[in-house]
Order: C-alpha cells, then sequence, then structure tokens
C-alpha cells in the first residue's frame, strides 16, 4: 500500500475577536498538531465527540481552511505549495459526501443536472458523453436512469444520500471525506448505504476519511481509526485493535459509551465525569486529565506524545 | 364509559405489578396533502411502576405522535385522535376534558424532547423556568420555592445548582440544558414519563451520564418510562420491555432479552442484523431492502410485506394480527399467525446471534 495523503503536524488556531474593534482575545485551537496517513484505497475513521477537531480536520483537507501550521501532502506533493492549476487538480481528487442529504442537494435541480454538475465545470465533455457519464454514476449508485429527470423532493433519504454519492464520484476522486454520510438516515437504510460504500471502495479503488459519532459503523468501515479529543489525537491504529482494545482512557471511556445492542457482551462501566473542557482554554499536560479515572500527577503537567504501544500509538503517560 | 383494565393476562404471567399507564387500541390519523396517514393505527400496550419501554421505530413510524397521543397534544387541527383508550392509574385520559388535561399534562405525565434548546425559553433565566412547575404543583412561594428548585437541580447531578439559577440556557451545555429539562419534568413528580429521544443531541460520553441519571429517577420515584429512541443500544442498556413500530403499528413486543435473541418479526431481525458490530470488519451488513413505506399509501395487508424477505402471498392482501409466541412477547407476523401452524419460518429465520 502506499500513502495517498500525510498530515504532518497539522494545526489551525481561530482568533477569537471581541468588542467593537474586533480585538483578538484568544485561540481556539481547533486542530493542534495532528499527523496521520491515508493510504490508498482503504478508509481512515475519524472519530471523537462533538467540537475535537474532526470536521476542521476534513475541511483542512478539501482546502476549504488553511493550516496554521504543519503540511498536508497529496500523493507525495506539499499541497499547500500548489500553484492555481495544480490546486485545481488536487481538489478535484478529493470530493465529499455531507451528512444531510436534504440539506446538499438543491432542490431545484434535477437529479441529472446536480451529477453532471462537477462534470459540466471541471470536464470538457459534449453533451451526449456527459449524459452517459451521468447514467454511469446512477447505476454506480443502483440508481435507475429515470433517477436523472426527478427532482431531490421525490426520493426518500437514503436514495438523496445515494444522488450525493454519484456526484461526489463524478470525477473519479482519490479521497472521498464521508462526513457522518448515515447519520440522518432512517436505521433500516444504514445498511444499505454503507454496503454501498463498501463496493464502490472495492470496485474503484478509492480511499474514504469516514468521518461519524457511530462507532460500531466507523469501526465497520474504517481500516484505520484515529480518536480525537480537544483538537489532538489521542490513539490511532488498526481499527480492529482499536474498537476491541482500545488502550487511551477516552478511547476506552467513548468506547464503552457506545452502548453495543450485544446484551452478554462485557460492559465495562467507564464512567467519565464532567464535560468536554472549552477549547479556548484547553487544560495542561494531558487535555483529557481532568476527567481521566487514572489521572496521575504527571498528567497536569506534562502532555504526553503519541508513542508505539501494543500495535497502536497511544498518547498517555500509562504506557 | 368503559371500565378500566382489571388485570392483564399477559402482564399478570409475566409477573409484573397493574400498570401505571395502559393504552389499548389508540389510532390517531393526521389529515395531509396527500392523503390521510395513519400515523398511530391500533396501538396497544401497557407500562408498569418503575418499568421502562422502549418506543423503537424510524422516522415517520408513529413513536413520537403515539406519545403526543398519550398527553393530548396532537397538532390540530390536521391530527385527530380517533379512537382508542389510554387509562393512567385507572382512569381514561381520552375521556377527560381539556381542562382536566391541563391538570395531568406535566403533573402525572412528564415528557423530556429531544432538543433542550427548544423546550427551555431562551429569554427566561433557568430560575424562572424551574419556578413555574415547582410552585404550580407544590404551591410554595420565595425562599421554598427557591430552594425546591435549587434541589431538583441537585436531584439532576448540576453542580452548584443555586448559583445555575440564574444562569440563561444558552449558558449551559447541551447535556446541562438536558438536564434541567429533566429536573422540570420530575417536579411532580409524574407517574409516567416519556422521554422522546433526550440523548440524540448529546455527546457519547454526555450520553451514557444522562442514561445513568435517568436510571437513577426512576428507581427513586419509580416512575413509569416510556423512552423513544432508534438506537437498539439504549434500549439494550436501559429498558425493560421494548415495542418495534412500523407504519404506525406496534409489529412486535416483548422482554428485552427475548426481542433481541429470538426475534419474531421480520422486520426486529432485519433491523437486529443491519447494525454494525464492534470488532466485524469485512462482513458485509445484512441490509434491509428497498425503502420506508409511504404512510399516506401504505400496501394493503402487512406493511412491512413489501421489503419482508419471508414475505408469501397471504401478507400483501391481509394484515397480520397480533399473536402471542410467548408470555409478553407479542408480535404481528402471518409466520406467528396460529391460523397456519404448519408454516415454517422462512430462510433466515433461525435466532439471531
Amino acid at each position: 500500500m502506499s500513502a495517498l495523503l500525510e498530515v504532518e503536524g497539522v494545526s489551525k488556531h481561530f482568533p477569537v475577536r471581541q468588542g467593537l474593534l474586533g480585538r483578538s482575545s484568544g485561540l481556539v485551537r481547533a486542530v493542534d498538531g495532528v499527523s496521520f496517513t491515508i493510504e490508498a484505497g482503504t478508509t481512515f475513521g475519524l472519530v471523537g465527540e462533538s467540537g475535537c477537531g474532526k470536521t476542521t480536520t476534513s475541511k483542512l483537507i478539501l482546502g476549504l481552511e488553511r493550516p496554521t501550521a504543519g503540511a498536508i501532502r497529496f500523493q507525495g506533493e506539499n499541497v499547500l505549495a500548489l500553484d492555481r492549476a495544480a490546486l485545481a487538480r488536487y481538489r478535484r481528487s478529493i470530493q465529499a459526501v455531507f451528512q444531510d442529504p436534504y440539506a446538499s442537494l438543491d432542490p431545484r435541480m434535477r437529479v441529472g443536472t446536480i451529477v453532471a454538475e462537477p462534470l459540466v465545470i471541471n470536464e470538457r465533455l459534449d453533451r451526449s458523453a456527459r449524459r452517459r457519464r451521468v447514467l454511469e454514476l446512477l447505476d454506480l449508485v443502483s440508481l435507475p436512469a429515470r433517477a436523472a429527470e426527478l427532482f431531490p423532493h421525490e426520493f426518500s433519504g437514503g436514495q438523496r444520500q445515494r444522488v450525493a454519492i454519484a456526484r461526489a464520484l463524478a470525477l473519479s476522486p482519490r479521497l472521498v471525506v464521508l462526513d457522518e454520510p448515515v447519520s440522518a438516515l432512517d436505521v433500516s437504510i444504514r445498511a444499505q448505504i454503507l454496503n454501498l460504500l463498501g463496493d464502490l471502495q472495492e470496485r474503484l479503488g478509492v480511499s474514504y476519511l469516514f468521518i461519524a459519532h457511530d462507532l460500531a459503523a466507523v469501526a465497520h468501515m474504517s481500516h484505520t481509526i484515529a480518536v480525537m479529543y480537544l483538537g489532538q489525537i489521542v490513539e490511532s491504529g488498526p481499527a480492529e485493535a482499536i474498537a476491541l482494545a482500545p488502550q487511551h482512557p477516552y478511547t476506552q471511556a467513548l468506547f464503552a459509551a457506545a452502548l453495543p445492542i450485544d446484551l452478554d457482551g462485557p460492559r465495562p462501566e467507564v464512567a467519565v465525569a464532567g464535560e468536554v473542557p472549552s477549547p479556548l482554554r484547553p487544560p495542561a499536560g494531558c487535555r483529557f486529565h481532568p476527567r481521566c479515572p487514572h489521572v496521575m500527577p504527571v498528567c497536569s503537567t506534562d502532555p504526553p506524545a503519541l508513542r508505539p504501544h501494543a500495535n497502536r500509538s497511544v498518547a498517555c503517560h500509562l504506557y | 364509559m368503559p371500565s378500566p383494565p382489571v388485570s392483564d393476562p399477559v402482564l399478570a404471567r409475566a409477573g409484573l405489578p397493574r400498570p401505571i399507564v395502559d393504552v389499548r387500541g389508540l389510532r390517531t390519523h393526521i389529515v395531509t396533502r396527500w392523503g390521510t396517514v395513519k400515523a398511530v393505527d391500533g396501538v396497544s400496550f401497557q407500562v408498569a411502576e418503575g418499568e421502562t419501554l422502549g418506543l423503537v421505530g424510524e422516522s415517520g413510524s408513529g413513536k413520537s405522535m403515539t406519545c403526543l397521543s398519550l398527553l393530548r397534544l396532537v397538532p390540530r387541527p390536521a391530527a385527530r385522535i380517533l379512537g382508542g383508550e389510554v387509562w393512567l392509574d385507572g382512569e381514561d385520559l381520552l375521556a377527560k376534558s381539556e381542562r382536566e388535561m391541563r391538570a395531568i399534562r406535566g403533573r402525572r405525565i412528564g415528557m423530556i424532547l429531544q432538543d433542550p434548546m427548544s423546550s427551555l425559553n431562551p429569554v427566561f433565566s433557568i430560575g424562572m423556568q424551574m419556578r413555574e412547575p415547582v410552585a404550580l404543583y407544590h404551591g410554595l412561594r420565595g425562599s421554598a420555592l427557591a430552594a425546591r428548585a435549587a434541589e431538583l437541580l441537585a436531584a439532576v447531578r448540576i453542580p452548584a445548582p443555586a448559583e445555575r439559577l440564574r444562569a440563561f440556557p444558552h449558558q449551559l451545555s447541551g447535556g446541562m440544558r438536558q438536564r434541567v429539562v429533566g429536573a422540570m419534568a420530575i417536579a411532580a413528580p409524574p407517574r409516567l414519563l416519556i422521554a422522546d429521544e433526550p440523548t440524540t443531541s448529546l455527546d457519547l460520553t454526555i450520553q451514557s451520564q444522562y442514561l445513568g441519571l435517568l436510571e437513577e429517577l426512576q428507581d427513586r420515584h419509580r416512575l413509569a418510562l416510556v423512552f423513544v429512541t432508534h438506537n437498539l443500544g439504549i434500549v439494550a442498556r436501559i429498558c425493560d420491555r421494548v415495542a418495534v413500530m412500523y407504519a404506525g403499528r406496534i409489529v412486535e413486543m416483548g422482554p428485552v432479552r427475548r426481542l433481541f435473541t429470538r426475534p419474531a418479526h421480520p422486520y426486529t431481525r432485519a433491523l437486529l442484523e443491519s447494525i454494525p458490530r464492534l470488532g466485524t470488519r469485512a462482513t458485509r451488513l445484512t441490509a434491509i431492502e428497498g425503502q420506508p413505506p409511504d404512510l399516506a399509501h401504505l400496501p394493503a395487508g402487512c406493511a412491512f410485506a413489501p421489503r419482508c424477505p419471508s414475505v408469501m402471498e397471504r401478507c400483501r392482501v391481509e394484515a397480520p394480527p397480533e399473536t402471542v409466541v410467548e408470555a409478553g412477547h407479542v408480535t404481528r407476523c402471518w409466520l406467528e399467525a396460529p391460523a397456519r401452524p404448519g408454516d415454517s419460518p422462512g430462510p433466515g429465520a433461525g435466532p439471531a446471534r
């Protein structure tokens, strides 16, 4: 396997402005020194609670935000140093599918037009070639050809998400960012869409950055998982290892709170007290230490580095 | 007027006490531009003291409309409760006047909704909003009122409750807001608490804390709890029994363990199999084919028939009756109906993992 996307020590800090003059009164460290690699043809799962920096990370990768520090390399090339033409090429190789297919599809455009839009903008195809490509894409996501003539409101949530996936695949991207792709869908439809995404990866060799709250879904879809807390990765490694034997106390708490539907499985009551602190004033040392059940004196002073442990990387003084 | 049910054979056999709430044949329809939607179509269930019933189903299956019907808060004039009985401690709520209902809502039936920001008024302090139900139910005033409000906040584990009374909703986190809503819901305390997806807007670790809190409140007040959710993990964690709804009907109901290990209805079985489980990469999920039903144009017979893997001729013609699979476990499926005892279950009908 070769690295498709390398994220190295990337940070994104947002200044908080207050008052009439807009003086900067603080920094939100939304993403703070995050590194990971997405291999070609695999799925990289990013999990964590709201405000942990998952979505900001995906925006940095999509080029919707510029990092404050760090480097992003796509197929070995530094994305942040690309010229206009190269940047346009990069953006074509990275597409996104968002959570709510009711919001991400224009209600006044026919599905055929929606799916064709990236082609119109990026590729010089004549009308009939474009039409062929649209039908091909609809077929790829198991929608009938006549879907092209209909409007989004004529479809159910699951079918709309298929349209969004077809649009994301229109330019044959190498990486698709899936930001909560099934959270807005009915429970009975989620498995259809997850299976479809899996099939498409197998057929097209596309990589996914999969962001979701549903840990079981992430564990099911991903080859590699990274767990974020307050802008930093606290644990990352093979999906199975992390899902079955989480090591970082936060990962343990998160997976314990994920409520498996197995009635007889072990139910470790790792109760985490308190709430996520403000990213404006993250705690010193390990950012999780005020809520950690295993907190030690060193945790409040020294931030732990990600170190290899038990077939993965963990940022915790316990190991 | 029908007399209150004295004892229920199903519950009695299951060894449960007399129900606090007993819903029988509840029907609520909504008139829309696209036709009449049978949002709740003959729903019956009981919940006993200290018991938690999970109400599961996808959006549009009638979970929330069932809850609103219990409170008689269906959106009028589009929605109408057309029939059935709702017994609360031996009184039929559907026979009450609107005035009588007002004394029951909040006081005897508490409700927690999904989004705490929309159940709290943004322009009043937490204290102002807490004092209203407390004054109403307990007739307290002045410092006794403030003290009782602070006590309630402490009961839902809000730190520094006396100071929080001066805070406004926007100054609290989502988890804290939902605790405030919980505190208001148990102010009376009610006999029945309806929680409609109360943790959907909360983060995982906060959700876990909140579920623990609900269990604690239920233990203390012996509430009957109806918990609406689409998350089967939550059902496994806190419910005693579960009712699975599909297109306005309860298609299966029984003790959680029984339903999860030996589901009788193909929809329940498919739901359980379609959910990814931790540590099972590489296996394909068993997806439920087709799309959720169009409620204004339901098929004749069983509403799940178009998506059912074990569908038979009869399913498309005739709606299946409620069948007792085992004491306390009922389902609506022709596979289980006594009229066809010779029918062997369809493929994949064995017990789930």
